[in-house]
């Protein structure tokens, strides 16, 4: 048994243990399980991460036992370890044993804590599987496993008809991306004959050229594989098209949305690209439709981000417009970049989701930003915790290189800024000015949240929630499962409320110390995880990686020698986003409200989210439904059952006019006795 | 072992039970049967661990003459062994699904579930071509008297369809069955197996057998019997029409149509290729629309059923050996839902999924194992039915992309509509006072459902033990068809990289 066994093993064991025993002993024996497994796991993935950084790890496979075995095909569950799952490992139980003990606050109130905890566990063994596969199925079994508690996690409020929706759509529409994913392992195993990873990368460029029939057409070989397993990614991974679900996820709890749908789960996509990313390699038409794809992500989640008003759902476009940097800096080839911007994101993304939930557990569960406004004073700590995030996030720093200094800033300054030069330094223009203008927006949602939440006057009185609280005079505490922003009331509400200073009266509280200890925690790695890790994940020489992506030196070096614009071009972005941020929502309030009249037409098109989902509604769902009755009704019911058996049973009664018998049954008494005879005299003939 | 007629014993326990049943009272005639049933599924359990992996085609092989060619001949190899399996696991729990629902006519019921064990494993285990036909014919009739006795209202109707479109399919196979044996002199299937018939006529005799496989399978489009059956038929009747009695089709197409018939076989993959194609999608999208529980799952059936035809027709060893897994997936996984439906239908007495909601709250352990078999039929990995799905379309992907595309959606649509009614029946609020006032899973139900979901899980995680037994027989297989095998549509022309147009020839990153 090697470090890695226990890793995996102990959230499966915790899930196994807290699902079965539930309520049996208690509602803090399963918390327990979990979240010490957690933290165990999280240490040990520590233990396996840190002799990386210091040039002590190797690469290693441990195997378990034989999966499945078919002719040529021969899959393993085994568990690999090498630089790139090492980073994800601690990636993904740091933030995982974060979010199970932030959760002791955030759900405290819920009488369903050991099935959440337990679906947590599961999610985290299902996600450590999809990092350490050594082949394309495991891989897809973590894929399908990460779905499934994401499913359940969204849905786990399941008394509510909007979670429950939710929790279906992103089921069914990451589906849509297994079915690229499915195929491009039956092209792989087609291909190569095997659905090893290493044994892929290794055969792969000499692929590179050949041609392969697909639906009648014939494709470069390599560019119909990489583009069917990216179609995967790009459900996972929340990208333009299968993006849908991702927003509307947020139904599930706040810890659920910053472990799986901000820090771990939707960068399994980018972790493929990287894994496979020898192979990525072969096929520069496939490498364009990432580095497109990730560019209009980053870009379409980005505008919307700006004009949404429920504080979850600006983080969760947030993270979409991210996994799109991370897109296009593997599109570039700098997947070095990508997988650095996955790992600081992770940290500021978790922090500003459960910064998120301490607001959110402050206000009563109100979501809406409307209705928050001088929240500074109230909750100082979740406050600071929130600004580190955002100052993560936006990529403030100083580029000291060009003074002949080192560069310093927060985590996003590194990655992101990594990522733009990268795109320039590749030649992909487009890419580049995308990802410099996503910046400004980026920076001006990313203040907008902070300052609508936390500076101006307090605007609480408008809010349901609130004005329920305070009725209820803190007599009870609301089910988190209150926790909706389904309601769009005016506004401007509160202006005509009675309590003038806008507070309504409601006097909100700073979350526990469980909640607290993980939002500084993260805040730790959001400021210093760039400034440490840049020289391992981007330099020069890709020792770090040693070969567990593919690494192109000469791009790292380009990177380095891009012009001084280029390397100003993002902090410039940055400070343009901040100001106009400050001027509409701190110097001028009213701004806002004038600038969404005067562009109606644009600022529904964003609120509505570019239509995408009444597109799909119009396109998909409903024909569907439809297609589904006529071939019900006109098909099996009209057409052939009406000449089949029914036209049969018609033709019978009048033509013998047994109509009474076919009725009481006789008829079929009497064909089987017919049917037996017929047996008995035909083997007699055959065999006297 | 060597001279323990295992097989006849195993058919001979459940006759004479029957017989017992008929005889006795209500109560006596469940133990009797449950007693039987359980006793062959140990005896199938010896069976499967004294079966020699990769030894004779042919084990626990027994030949008695009875008069004439016709012979009391069996013998199993890996496919009937698992079939076989796959029967004796889900009989008992059949018996125990029937214990309380069942109040009227309770010998006479016990007698016939009996007696379908005996003919189902009689046809698995058949190795004459008239004693085949035989059990696998007259499997019809135990059912057709199940449901038309013990089922629904509609059922006189039901019964009928299930009984006209089944008979119609095997008089056709009779027929080819009786001219086979006049040109060969034989009636002994693995010589059959062996025997190479004219190409012209292996269409004819191809298309005979067809019609009575596809009825049984059902393909689309004579599968409209099976929605009436399963709805009408008892819980327990629908657990063995979609355990085991679908299977006999898919049996059918490895035993006799491919290996007999090679050429036709391989002539006419376009037609099963694209009778598939249409299933899986039309019946995908008529099960999203229905409002009956069992209808639902059994239009889900015709769909999956269709994976197994494509995986058959693949001619090579992961389409072939992923169908094997399909059929015994879906035997257990479809069985178990429909025992999922009969615990709420027991309940409340309405299959209207309307009528149900919210049952997490007042049934959770109920909810958990509904959950299992849901995500199972909708294949997720780590469940018997992945393993098959992957196996069987990956196998058709050699031969047809786009039918293997096509086919594919049904990951998407069964996602869709197993979710939504899952969603539908579990999920919400508790709308319905009587549906909420249901109490969970009494001891009885929770172990129906449990074996099931443990051998799931285990095929899932660990599916070489069902793989081994067939790997031999799938090689055999192959060889026989290897001379007729279909070229793919996806071969690869090795490319000059220097050769490739233009645009894909361009190393990417221009400005490294």
């Amino acid at each position: 048994m090697q470090a890695i066994h226990f890793i995996i093993a102990l959230p499966l064991l915790a899930f196994i243990v807290a699902g079965l025993s539930n309520r049996a002993f208690g509602i803090a024996f399963p918390k327990l399980v979990t979240t010490g497994a957690l933290f165990i796991a999280c240490a040990l993935s520590w233990s396996i991460f840190i002799p990386f950084l210091t040039g002590g790890g190797s690469e290693s496979v441990a195997p378990v036992f034989t999966w499945i075995e078919s002719g040529k095909l021969d899959v393993s569950w085994g568990l690999r370890v090498d630089a790139l799952t090492a980073v994800m490992l601690v990636v993904i139980t740091s933030v995982s044993a974060l979010v199970h003990l932030y959760s002791w606050g955030y759900m405290s109130e819920d009488p369903d804590q050991p099935r959440f905890f337990a679906y947590l566990s599961l999610f985290t063994f299902a996600m450590l599987m999809l990092v350490t596969a050594d082949n394309l199925l495991q891989m897809f079994f973590g894929w399908e496993g990460v779905g499934l508690a994401s499913y359940l996690l969204i849905g786990f409020w399941f008394k509510k008809p909007s979670a429950n929706a939710a929790a279906i759509k992103a089921f069914v529409v990451n589906r849509v991306g297994d079915l690229g994913f499915m195929m491009g392992i039956f092209g792989t195993f087609l291909v190569f004959g095997t659905i090893s990873i290493p044994a892929i990368l290794e055969a792969a460029p000499g692929m590179a050229g050949s041609t392969i029939g697909f639906l009648g057409m014939r494709i470069d070989t390599m560019t119909l594989l990489c583009i069917l397993l990216f179609i995967g990614a790009m459900g996972k991974s929340a990208q333009l098209g299968l993006h849908t679900w991702l927003p509307d996820a947020m139904e599930g709890p706040t810890p659920v949305s910053a472990l799986i749908h901000a820090a771990t789960m939707v960068t399994a996509g980018v972790f493929m690209v990287c894994r496979l990313s020898p192979m990525f390699e072969t096929s520069h038409a496939a490498m364009t439709f990432i580095t497109a794809i990730g560019a209009a992500t980053c870009f379409f989640a980005a505008t919307v981000g700006v004009v949404q008003t429920d504080i979850k759902r600006v983080i969760a476009y947030s993270t979409c417009s991210q996994l799109g940097y991370m897109f296009f800096a593997a599109g570039v080839g700098m997947y070095g970049a990508a997988m650095f911007h996955l790992f600081t994101h992770a940290f500021f993304k978790a922090l500003l989701f459960l910064g998120a939930g301490s607001v959110i557990h402050a206000m009563h569960h109100e979501q809406d930003m409307r209705y928050y406004g001088g929240l500074r004073k109230k909750i100082p700590v979740t406050y600071w915790t929130m600004m580190a995030g955002t100052l993560a996030i936006t990529g403030v720093g100083i580029p000291g290189s060009l003074f002949g200094f080192f560069n310093i800033g927060f985590a996003g300054f590194h990655s992101k800024d990594a990522i733009i030069e990268a795109a320039y330094a590749a030649g992909a223009t487009p890419a580049f000015w995308v990802g410099v203008f996503v910046a400004l927006l980026t920076s001006f949602y990313s203040w907008r949240l902070v300052f609508l939440t936390f500076h101006g006057k307090p605007r609480w009185a408008g809010s349901e929630h609130i004005q329920h609280a305070v009725h209820d005079a803190h007599g009870h505490h609301d089910h988190p499962a209150e926790e909706d922003a389904g309601h769009e009331p005016d506004p401007h509400g509160a202006t005509h409320d009675e309590v003038t200073d806008g507070t309504g009266g409601y006097h909100p509280h700073e979350s526990p110390a469980v909640m607290l200890i993980p939002l500084l925690v993260l805040t730790i790695g959001a400021v210093f995880a760039g400034f440490v890790f840049h020289s391992y994940f981007i330099e020069a020489d890709g020792n770090f990686w040693n070969g567990s992506l593919f690494f192109d030196e000469h791009l790292a070096h380009a990177m380095h020698e891009v012009p001084v614009w280029v390397k100003l071009s993002a902090t410039v972005a940055m400070l343009i986003g901040l100001l106009i941020g400050w001027l509409a929502y701190i110097r001028n309030p009213a701004f806002p409200a004038k600038a969404a009249e005067t562009f109606s037409v644009l600022h529904t098109f964003l609120l509505r989210k570019w239509y995408f989902d009444e597109l799909y509604n119009v396109v998909f769902v409903k024909p569907a439904l439809w297609i589904g009755r006529v071939l019900w009704k006109g098909g099996d019911e009209g057409t052939i059952d009406r000449l089949g058996p029914n036209g049969l049973a018609w033709a019978i009664q009048r033509g013998s006019g047994i109509a009474s018998r076919l009725q009481s049954g006789y008829v079929y008494t009497y064909a089987f006795v017919m049917l037996i005879g017929l047996t008995a005299a035909i083997t007699w003939v055959i065999t006297r | 072992m060597e001279h323990f007629p295992i097989l006849s014993v195993m058919l001979l326990i459940p006759a004479a039970a029957a017989v017992a049943c008929l005889f006795a009272g209500a109560t006596a005639a469940r133990w009797i049967a449950l007693g039987a049933t359980l006793v062959d599924l140990v005896l199938g359990a010896v069976l499967w661990a004294s079966f020699d992996i990769g030894g004779a085609q042919w084990q626990f092989v027994e030949y008695v003459p009875i008069f004439g060619r016709f012979a009391w001949a069996l013998g199993i190899d890996g496919f009937a062994l698992l079939l076989i399996l796959l029967s004796v696991f889900l009989m008992p729990i059949c018996i125990g699904a029937s214990w309380k629902a069942i109040t009227t006519r309770v010998p006479e019921y016990m007698a016939l579930f009996l007696f379908t064990e005996v003919l189902m494993i009689g046809t698995f285990a058949a190795q004459d071509l008239f004693l085949f036909y035989i059990f696998f014919e007259a499997g019809l009739i135990p059912m057709y008297l199940i449901i038309g006795v013990w089922g629904g209202a509609n059922r006189i109707y039901a019964s009928y369809k299930f009984f006209l479109y089944t008979l119609l399919g095997s008089v056709l196979m009779l027929i080819a069955m009786i001219y086979m044996v006049m040109t060969t002199g034989t009636t002994s299937i693995p010589e059959l197996m062996q025997t190479d018939f004219p190409a012209h006529v292996q269409t004819w005799l191809w298309l005979a057998f067809f019609a009575s496989f596809a009825v049984k399978m059902p393909m689309w489009p004579v599968h409209t019997w099976l929605p009436d059956a399963h709805v009408q038929a008892p819980t327990a009747g629908s657990v063995i029409l979609a355990g085991v009695l679908l299977k006999l089709g898919g049996y059918g197409f490895l035993r006799f149509s491919l290996p007999m018939f090679p050429e036709a076989s391989a002539q006419l993959v376009w037609l099963v290729f694209a009778l598939s194609a249409v299933a899986v999608i039309y019946t995908s999208l008529v099960a999203l629309v229905q409002s009956d529980m069992k209808k639902l799952i059994a239009y889900s059936s015709v769909a999956h059923m269709a994976i197994v035809t494509v995986g058959l027709f693949a001619f090579n060893q992961q389409g072939i050996e992923g169908a094997m897994m399909v059929m015994l997936g879906h035997g257990l996984v479809s069985g178990a839902l429909f025992l999922c439906v009969g615990v709420i239908y027991d309940r409340l007495h309405t299959r209207e999924i309307d009528r149900y909601g919210g049952l997490a709250i007042n049934m959770p352990r109920y909810a958990v194992l509904f959950l299992l078999f849901t995500m199972a039929s909708v294949g997720l990995p780590g469940t018997s039915n992945f393993v098959g799905e992957l196996l069987a379309l990956m196998g058709a992907y050699q031969v047809s992309t786009l039918i293997t595309l096509l086919c594919t959606t049904g990951i998407i649509l069964g996602a869709a509509y197993m979710l939504w009614l899952y969603r539908r029946v579990v999920f919400g609020d508790q709308k319905n006072a009587d549906a909420a006032a249901m109490p969970d899973l009494s001891l009885r139900e929770f172990w129906l459902l449990a074996p099931i979901a443990a051998v799931v899980l285990w095929m899932g995680v660990y599916p070489e033990s069902f793989l081994a037994p067939m790997r031999q027989d799938t090689v055999i297989l192959l060889e026989r068809l290897d001379r007729a095998k279909p070229a793919g549509d996806s071969l690869r022309t090795p490319g000059n990289p220097a050769a490739a147009p233009a645009h894909e020839d361009v190393a990417h990153g221009e400005a490294h």
